[in-house]
């Protein structure tokens, strides 16, 4: 038991217990040293050889995995049911995005210094808010303060207008989609419908090297983790207690002195940070952004990620997350007008006899098997 | 020197926070307060004064304008009309639900709201009087000296063999004491109470009955009820509320024989 004494960073990493970091371990074991290793030492027919197609794909699920987290933190703990995170998502992808069309260079289609899009609308200069994207290190600011400073404001006008439930997720899907629109218009200067591709390096190498991928892959592991490891310590600390009690009776917070407003403005700003750190990972692994990412449907499927994993849990979300994009990926290919289909199926079932999701039912198996 | 005194200790009782230092000082003054609800006068005109370290029992058939009142104290609603000041000098209509707490009012539910997934032990961490902002309460750590205020109350509300129980499991009549002993970790200078033996057993009841007793001289408790064995236990004043204003005030057995409280009671 730790007490005032024990200094923070010992607090926040024995959060996690002792299982939690032998997962963590293996995790980082196997997509920090295992994958990066197999998919750079081996060749294309070597046993142990791991293809691009896996390392992106797998890359691409880690980010989904992060977001699945964020949206633990804010539904799973808060309570607060955000069909909005797939815009954060997206900002932060689109935010890294503009300093990789910049690291173009010359290189592109019409041989200019602005992106392919801009020369075909005949813009002359970049518009202002391009300014200072050709920077790496501004860029990776961008996609962390763009989303949390649009979730820090709209959700201080929600919430401090006690907007709740329902109502909540209509309104923050409604955001969502004026995003959307926003984003497929050519002039707002995203690249419209198409977005942005085509991107041929970061920090001068290479973006299609297995080296890039296998960091960018390393890269996307350990910010899942450490995802964890922070919202592990947020649930546990006093505030995260404080959290799930806003869930369970905000009328008893308020009247206990603590203003809930500032409480959900928190976790709300900070899940909508960590989706845009994911979608500043996603982006170069995946070669491409635009506005389809902005589709309420995928909003939807991050809720549906973190209640097939088991909300409320950090750890089940991003289960979910995997579990339901690796088999995305065979149906797709298996049956493919189908995989809307099994996804709701999948979404209802879990619902009717699954309520704490793929992780409580392991919780059940196991209370049941040590009676 | 007198001088210098003089100014702090005017300035001391002034504060929100004074402590008790005059017996005879309001602590909460309630000024003309009207509420309508769609054209229903909830509470018509209402003028009342609490004392500090009083207790007072607030009793009125359903509709009377009970709830409503306390609503107005800690800034659920907002009345139409009239103030309530805390303390001589806060303007509680000023102030969120939230400040009016912080400012050392305490309120428990008709219905009992606790932290239904939280153990007992936690909903009475939750309700400690501290620092409740979000920066703090990331860094918090429960030390010795909380853990004992926090297994003194549950002594208090008899609820020390269900510490690490969660909160959801507890009876009614538990439900209830825990709810009271959050109030008390609170430790507010004002305790509003609506109905809080409502569905307790009658041992329950007057154990709860002994525990608001000594709780006298210590807060000032206002106890809204509908027990009348209750109200008789605490030996209180008595105010009676009809339509959303003041009938009558005084002993229990005096407020008994009133016959206009007759009349509301059982003249409908």
């Amino acid at each position: 038991m730790s007490n005032a004494r024990t200094p923070f960073i010992v607090r926040f990493f024995s959060a996690t217990g002792r299982t939690g970091w032998i997962a963590i371990a293996l995790f980082a074991l196997l997509t920090i040293v295992a994958v990066p290793v197999c998919h750079l030492m081996f060749q294309e027919g070597d046993a142990l050889f791991i293809s691009t197609f896996y390392v992106t794909l797998i890359g691409k699920i880690m980010c989904y995995a992060i977001v699945a987290v964020a949206m633990d933190l804010i539904w799973g703990y808060a309570g607060v049911l955000s069909l909005a995170q797939g815009l954060f998502f997206a900002l932060g992808g689109y935010a890294f995005g503009m300093y990789l069309m910049r690291s173009i260079g010359l290189d592109g289609v019409y041989k200019s210094h602005l992106p392919d899009f801009m020369v075909f609308l005949d813009w002359k200069a970049y518009p202002w808010f391009w300014a200072f994207t050709d920077s790496f290190v501004y860029s990776i600011f961008l996609a962390i303060a763009a989303p949390g400073l649009l979730a820090f404001v709209f959700g201080f006008f929600v919430f401090r207008s006690r907007v709740k439930g329902v109502y909540f997720a209509i309104i923050s899907q409604a955001m969502l989609y004026a995003f959307l629109l926003l984003f497929f218009m050519n002039n707002t200067g995203f690249g419209g419908n198409n977005g942005f591709t085509d991107f041929k390096r970061i920090l001068g190498y290479d973006i299609t090297s297995p080296e890039m991928r296998a960091t960018l892959f390393a890269l996307s592991s350990a910010t899942l983790l450490f995802a964890l490891l922070f919202g592990r310590y947020v649930v546990t600390s006093k505030y995260g207690r404080i959290l799930t009690a806003i869930r369970d009776a905000e009328m008893r917070v308020m009247f206990l002195g603590y203003n809930p407003l500032w409480y959900k403005l928190f976790i709300w700003t900070v899940a909508a940070i960590i989706c845009g750190i994911a979608g500043a990972l996603y982006v170069p692994q995946v070669g491409i952004i635009n506005p389809s990412e902005m589709a309420t449907a995928n909003s939807i499927e991050i809720a549906i990620w973190a209640a097939i994993g088991g909300r409320g849990t950090l750890v089940g979300p991003a289960i979910g997350a995997f579990v339901v994009n690796l088999s995305k990926s065979w149906f797709t290919v298996a049956f493919p007008e189908y995989w809307l289909y099994f996804l709701g199926l999948l979404f209802v079932l879990v619902t009717l006899l699954l309520p704490q999701g793929l992780v409580g039912l392991y919780q059940q198996l196991r209370a049941r098997s040590t009676r | 020197m007198n001088d210098v005194t003089d100014t702090s200790k005017i300035k001391a009782e002034a504060s929100a926070s004074a402590p008790a230092s005059n017996k005879n000082d309001v602590i909460l003054e309630i000024a003309n307060i009207s509420v309508s609800f769609d054209g229903f006068k909830a509470l018509n005109d209402l003028s009342m004064k609490f004392m500090r370290n009083e207790l007072r029992c607030i009793i009125g058939p359903n509709g009377a304008g009970k709830t409503t009142m306390m609503d107005c104290i800690t800034g659920k609603t907002t009345p139409d009309e009239g103030t309530c000041t805390f303390n001589n000098t806060v303007d509680l209509s000023k102030l969120s639900e939230a400040e009016i707490a912080l400012v050392g009012i305490g309120r428990k539910f008709q219905k009992p709201t606790i932290f239904e997934s939280h153990t007992v032990f936690e909903n009475l961490e939750l309700a400690m009087k501290t620092d409740k902002t979000v920066f703090f309460s990331l860094f918090a750590v429960v030390d010795d000296v909380m853990r004992d205020r926090i297994s003194e109350t549950l002594k208090t509300v008899n609820l020390s063999a269900h510490a690490d129980q969660l909160a959801g499991r507890l009876s009614h009549g538990q439900k209830q004491w825990l709810e009271i002993g959050m109030l008390l970790m609170q430790d507010p200078q004002l305790l509003l109470l609506d109905e809080p033996v409502a569905g307790m057993t009658d041992d329950e009841t007057e154990r709860t009955g002994e525990l608001f007793n000594s709780l006298k001289g210590k807060h000032s408790l206002v106890v809204v009820e509908h027990d009348m064995d209750f109200v008789a236990q605490l030996k209180s004043m008595v105010t009676v509320l009809d339509q959303g204003s003041m009938l009558c005030e005084g002993e229990m057995a005096a407020v008994q024989s009133d016959p206009r409280v007759i009349e509301v009671y059982l003249g409908r």
